[in-house]
């Protein structure tokens, strides 16, 4: 036995607060959101602690008044939905964030401090109204209506509000800073040696974007990735003011099935479908990372 | 222009012609002209910030010259990027790419000639074998020690067969014992693959030990450009004559000039005649004489003048004697070729000569 075994092991203990706050903020509110999934609709809202796998099968289909069960993809379309936006996201700011980020990370100091500055500025102003400033753009008789059909491009323009490109717009806009803060900080990193060595071995500018640049700047890019794809799954301001109610993501349709719908288990078992959705996507990230940072190691 | 008697003028690989480079308002290097031929280990050297890297990062095309041109092999480069000059950096933090194995570094700038697989491989394979490196095909830089990476970093740049080879203090991030052997190793590669090699240090004793010809650097420019030799023995300035190696300075005041020769009255008190540069009769001057030139005690030299030990320097190989003498104290290094028996004491009185060929007498 190694002489350090016998020592009580002080680390378990020195760590208890952390692990007590984990169980109190984390596992018991999980605990608690399984255990409403798993139970029955209150008449009145709330629930009972009746188990039924009732709101799981509810997802996917509706009860008939004689009890069989009739396909109904409403809620799997918004399941749909909210993992195509946040994708769809995800790459927009993306390939947005690369340039910006670039960009910053060649000023001067001083400049290049203000215009980080200036990419976290709306972190400042409350959600909510910059999501709604985007309400007053896109909407009818809205600033881009305005200006095109006074240029006379367009005559009668229906809404660009209340659709998947409004909460598509909203979505980037809400999450770039995410993204770009992240690919700054790689492009940062990356050692100005390193471009000038690709450049001094013959490789043109694209050859050193995509041999050097890129690869090296990619854990940035995993980064921002995770950073934008996890909350616009479970976005709720953008869907609710853009996309008018009816077309809903899986962030408003939990709100309203806890609100107006007082349907807490279907809202409980919709949330943990969606954790479930980002546990995936993130265990897939960690894997492809681990398996790439193997495949360098044994190569 | 015709051969004469059979020789041919060396080829000239890069024409510097009166390039100077301003940074803002500072002016970094002023003009500055010379020649580097085909074939040489030519060698900038200089003291911190005196423009060498800024000199280099020029042939490479990583800075525009701001006035002047450089020709590689005849042709004028003037505004060529980078990855269209023939030419390859060695560069001082090695820039190999961390995520690209040895061998992939090494074929990086071949892949970007468009050379095919197989030659590709094989012109790998040679430069592995060239710098002991096939071990090592493929690992990662992070993956070698400091001597690995800078075999590697010189592989990658001198396997796509470079017109000029540019080194920019290759051997600066190096401990003293490999960066002797490294110094070995450069040499023997430079005769190998008759590459023309442009290394930039401001190591004096590198730059002695590796040159065919140095170009000496300071205040933003050019102080003396020769060989090795010419530049130890015959100084062109005091900068040079202090700069390179270790050296004696005393006042002296020139009596007359006779073409290479100036007689000058020295602080010493004797008068001596010696080769000099810039001394103008009736004007002060510095006589500057080495170390290793001065015996001690006297032999049969032609200038003696007494002396104190004031302090010893062992070093192992030589030891260093400060002796004090006419009110200055001169550094004298001696080989320790017999035993210890032979060394002075401190507060002894000795008699030091020299030759008057071994003085340089260099205008104020
Ligand atoms: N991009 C730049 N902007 C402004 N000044 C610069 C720039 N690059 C170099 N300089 C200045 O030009 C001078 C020469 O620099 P350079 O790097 O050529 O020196 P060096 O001889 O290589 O010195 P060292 O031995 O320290 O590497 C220095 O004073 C430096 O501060
Ligand atoms: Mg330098």
């Amino acid at each position: 036995m190694k002489p350090s075994a016998r020592k009580p092991n002080w680390n378990v203990l020195g760590l208890l607060p952390a692990h007590l706050i984990m169980v109190l903020t984390l596992i018991i509110p999980i605990g608690i959101i399984i255990v409403v999934s798993f139970s029955t609709r209150g008449p009145y809202g709330g629930f009972e602690y009746v188990f039924t796998t009732a709101p799981y099968k509810q997802l996917l289909f509706n009860e008939g008044w004689t009890g069989e069960l009739e396909f109904n993809p409403q809620y799997l379309i918004v399941v749909a939905r909210t993992l195509v936006l946040s994708a769809v996201t995800t790459s927009i700011c993306l390939l947005l964030s690369f340039p910006v980020a670039y960009f910053i990370a060649l000023r001067r100091p001083t400049i290049k401090v203000l215009l980080i500055y200036l990419v976290t500025l709306p972190f400042w102003v409350s959600m909510i109204v910059r999501v709604y400033s985007w309400i007053i753009i896109l909407g009818k008789d809205g600033v881009i209506e305005k200006t095109l059909r006074g240029v006379g491009l367009v005559d009668n323009m229906g809404s660009l509000l209340f659709g998947n490109t409004a909460m598509l717009v909203g979505l980037v806009y809400s999450y770039i800073p995410l993204m770009i803060l992240p690919i700054f900080a790689s492009i940062e990193k990356l050692d100005p040696a390193l471009i000038e060595a690709s450049h001094d071995l013959y490789g043109n500018r694209l050859i050193t974007l995509r041999r050097v640049i890129l690869p090296l700047t990619r854990p940035g890019m995993i980064a921002g990735a995770i950073l934008v794809f996890v909350p616009s799954l479970g976005a709720v301001l953008e869907p609710t003011l853009l996309g008018g109610g009816k077309t809903m993501m899986m962030g408003n349709l939990i709100q309203l099935q806890f609100g107006g719908a007082r349907n807490w288990p279907l809202g409980a078992a919709i949330a943990i479908v969606l954790m479930a959705a980002v546990m995936i996507f993130l265990v897939f990230q960690g894997l492809r990372s681990m398996r790439i940072e193997g495949l360098e190691r044994a190569s | 222009m015709n051969d004469e008697a059979g020789l041919r003028a060396p080829r000239k690989a890069v024409e510097i012609k009166g390039v100077s480079k301003v940074f803002g308002t500072y002016q970094a290097l002023k003009p500055v002209s010379f020649d580097i031929y085909d074939n040489e280990f030519f060698t900038l050297l200089g003291p911190s910030g005196c423009g060498k890297t800024t000199l280099l990062r020029m042939i490479a095309g990583f800075e525009q010259p701001t006035t002047g041109q450089i020709f590689l092999h005849g042709s004028n480069i003037q505004g060529l990027p980078p990855h269209k000059r023939r030419v390859n950096t060695v560069f001082q933090s090695y820039a190999l790419f961390p995520h690209m194995s040895v061998e992939q570094n090494i074929g990086f700038g071949l892949e970007n000639l468009g050379w095919s697989k197989d030659r590709r491989d094989a012109r790998v394979a040679d430069m592995l074998r060239l710098v002991h490196m096939e071990a090592f095909a493929g690992r990662k830089p992070q993956q070698l020690s400091g001597g690995q990476r800078q075999r590697v970093a010189l592989a990658r740049a001198l396997a796509p067969e470079p017109e000029v080879l540019l080194l920019d203090e290759p051997l600066s991030a190096l401990d003293l014992k490999l960066r002797q052997a490294m110094r070995d190793e450069l040499r023997i590669l430079q005769r190998k693959t008759g590459i023309t090699f442009v290394f930039v240090t401001h190591d004096q004793e590198e730059a002695l030990d590796l040159s065919d010809r140095i170009c000496v650097l300071g205040d933003g420019e050019i102080q003396q450009l020769g060989t090795p030799a010419a530049i130890y023995e015959e100084p062109s300035n005091r900068f040079v004559a202090d700069f390179i190696g270790e050296t004696n300075f005393l006042d002296a005041e020139v009596i007359a000039v006779n073409g290479e020769q100036a007689t000058v009255t020295t602080q010493l008190g004797m008068t001596l005649t010696a080769s000099h540069k810039k001394a103008v009769a009736g004007q002060k001057a510095f006589m500057s004489i080495r170390p290793e030139k001065i015996s001690l005690p006297a032999q049969a030299n032609p200038i003696a003048v007494d002396g104190t030990i004031m302090g010893t320097n062992y070093l192992g190989g030589y030891t260093y004697y400060l002796v004090e003498t006419g009110g200055t104290t001169l550094r004298i290094s001696k080989r320790n070729s017999v035993s210890r028996g032979q060394m002075f004491e401190i507060g002894q009185s000795v008699k030091v000569g020299f030759a008057a060929e071994s003085v340089r007498i260099l205008g104020a």
